[in-house]
């Protein structure tokens, strides 16, 4: 038996390894996979909170946009109570809405107490009585210009407030708010890109000899590329998902603690600003999302310095 | 027709002065030649002009029939499977053995492990790297990384072999047998080219041409 036979025949059916022609380890790799995290983490908290304040402000227009309420004043010689609860039926009758609650004495003295504190009599005061309406899940838009002029006609001193002007202002607010969101989430992710495209660049630097050489031994260069590419995108991966987890996780901690948190009223307070601090399915899907546009965003860049530098050599 | 053909080709790095003038010279197919001259005469620039990995300023480099300058990506990568190169600094990838660094230029022509395997370790055993095989190179000697360069080069059994002083890092016995190897590979049909300044490895060998580089300038010793 010739040497090779007997080395053949010792066990060596894998004398080449599952090595990939790029190093698997370097200190370089180890630090883009480093930067990446760290981008994605950054990214997802961003992104995580564009959507919270943008759920939360399509929860305040919402709200805001489905109550409205009827002012009715007290008149000399009538009984504001009466002149309320027929103001009431009369918004009971309009197709679209569906509450209608007519605050009683005590109930609308009791909203002038964080004002005026608690405690005054406040018999003597002409207290105008509220009755609030809430619309109906149909979708139906009440003709509010109609229970306008009935109301002036059978219920005198009474006054309809939509919340246009309100809404009007908490919509741009609102809007400011979710564009300024978006902005911070754009630099960041612009931010993101820059900085993993320059930390490929210096993990690619190392590696240009790998490069001259497989193009000297006759490679393609889309071998070459496809490799670094691979390569690469399997650190950005690494990292993607490890920013990823640790966002997502950090939005499931914040959700707990808030809901923990919800029966205290500062907790009513954020979450009343903020919503529940859930992403949901959509939002987490989102996060991941942004792990992998970086993974590819490694790759691409990788294969992009790849044709360069082969280019230089062509 | 002639493996490799240089026409009055002229080599200016940037808007230096000429490294290389006027050369010209043919290397027909089974030939057998020494690339000499001082250090820094311009070997590894004519090396790296033949291998196409340099674009001459002015004259005509052809490869195989092919001309240099007249060839797209593809072609010039079929080209350059033709053709093994040794390099002085031997250029192994520290993070694959022995095995696999030999075995790089079929692998990256795509062909599967089984196809090529027992040819490798039969060169490996033949440059005396047998006992060598799952070994790094840094842990290599020079000597023996200078064989792995070699064996690499020789795998692929190409047309044309350009060494750039191959036996720079071996023992006397060694280089001997290794100047075998390439007269051989040329005997079965490959154009040899030996960038040395080596005398002694020169004048083992009768039957080569010798090219000397001097001044930029070219004269060819038949």
């Amino acid at each position: 038996m010739s040497d090779t036979q007997l080395a053949l025949s010792s066990g060596q059916s894998g004398l080449r390894r599952s090595e990939s022609l790029v190093p698997a380890e370097s200190i370089a790799g180890r630090a883009l996979v480093i930067v990446i995290a760290i981008m994605t983490f950054l990214a997802a908290l961003t992104a995580g909170g564009a959507i919270l304040v943008s759920r939360a402000s399509q929860d305040w227009r919402g709200s805001v946009a489905r109550e409205m309420t009827i002012q009715v004043r007290q008149i000399a010689g009538r009984d504001v109570d009466v002149a309320a609860a027929k103001a009431g039926d009369i918004a009971r009758k309009v197709a679209g809405i569906g509450e209608v609650k007519v605050y009683t004495k005590a109930e609308s003295e009791r909203l002038l107490e964080p004002w005026l504190g608690s405690g005054l009599d406040l018999g003597q005061l002409p207290v105008p009585r509220l009755i609030v309406m809430k619309l109906d899940e149909s979708g139906a838009k009440p003709d509010l210009a109609a229970l306008r002029q009935v109301l002036m006609r059978e219920v005198p001193g009474s006054s309809l407030d939509d919340h246009a002007l309100w809404l009007d202002r908490l919509v741009v607010m609102a809007n400011s708010v979710v564009i300024i969101a978006l902005v911070v989430f754009a630099l960041v992710v612009t931010t993101m890109i820059l900085a993993v495209a320059f930390a490929t660049r210096g993990a690619m630097a190392g590696n240009r000899e790998i490069i001259d050489v497989l193009h000297m031994v006759g490679a393609a260069d889309a071998f070459i590329a496809d490799q670094f590419q691979r390569h690469f995108m399997g650190l950005g991966l690494k990292g993607g998902v490890l920013g990823a987890v640790a966002g997502a996780l950090a939005f499931a901690f914040a959700g707990m603690a808030a809901s923990m948190w919800a029966a205290s009223p500062g907790g009513d307070q954020v979450e009343s600003l903020f919503g529940t601090f859930s992403l949901g399915w959509s939002g987490y899907g989102a996060i991941l999302m942004i792990g992998l546009a970086l993974a590819l965003v490694t790759g691409v860049m990788s294969r992009m310095i790849v044709f360069r530098h082969l280019n230089g050599l062509n | 027709m002639d493996v490799v053909r240089f026409e009055n080709v002229g080599l200016r790095y940037g808007l230096g002065p000429e490294v290389l003038r006027d050369i010209s010279f043919s290397i027909a197919p089974r030939s057998f030649q020494f690339l000499t001259g001082p250090s820094g005469a311009g070997k590894t620039t004519l090396m790296r002009l033949m291998l196409l990995s340099l674009k001459p300023t002015r004259g005509l480099v052809t490869l195989f029939g092919h001309e240099a300058g007249n060839l797209d990506k593809d072609m010039m990568t079929t080209l350059r499977r033709r053709v093994g190169v040794v390099f002085q600094d031997f250029r192994l990838l520290d993070h694959l053995t022995t095995y696999e660094n030999v075995a790089l230029p079929l692998r990256v022509q795509g062909r599967e492990e089984s196809s090529y395997r027992a040819e490798v370790v039969e060169l490996l055993r033949w440059v005396g790297l047998g006992e060598r095989i799952h070994v790094l190179p840094p842990v290599l000697s020079g000597g023996e990384k200078q064989r792995a360069a070699i064996a690499r080069a020789l795998i692929v059994r190409p047309e044309l072999l350009l060494a750039d002083e191959p036996t720079g890092n071996v023992d006397p016995s060694l280089a001997r047998r290794l100047l075998r190897l390439f007269v051989e590979l040329q005997k079965s049909g490959t154009a040899v080219v030996i960038a040395t300044h080596d005398l002694g490895l020169m004048d083992m060998f009768d039957g080569a041409h010798r090219l000397v580089l001097g001044d930029g300038r070219m004269h060819i010793y038949e």
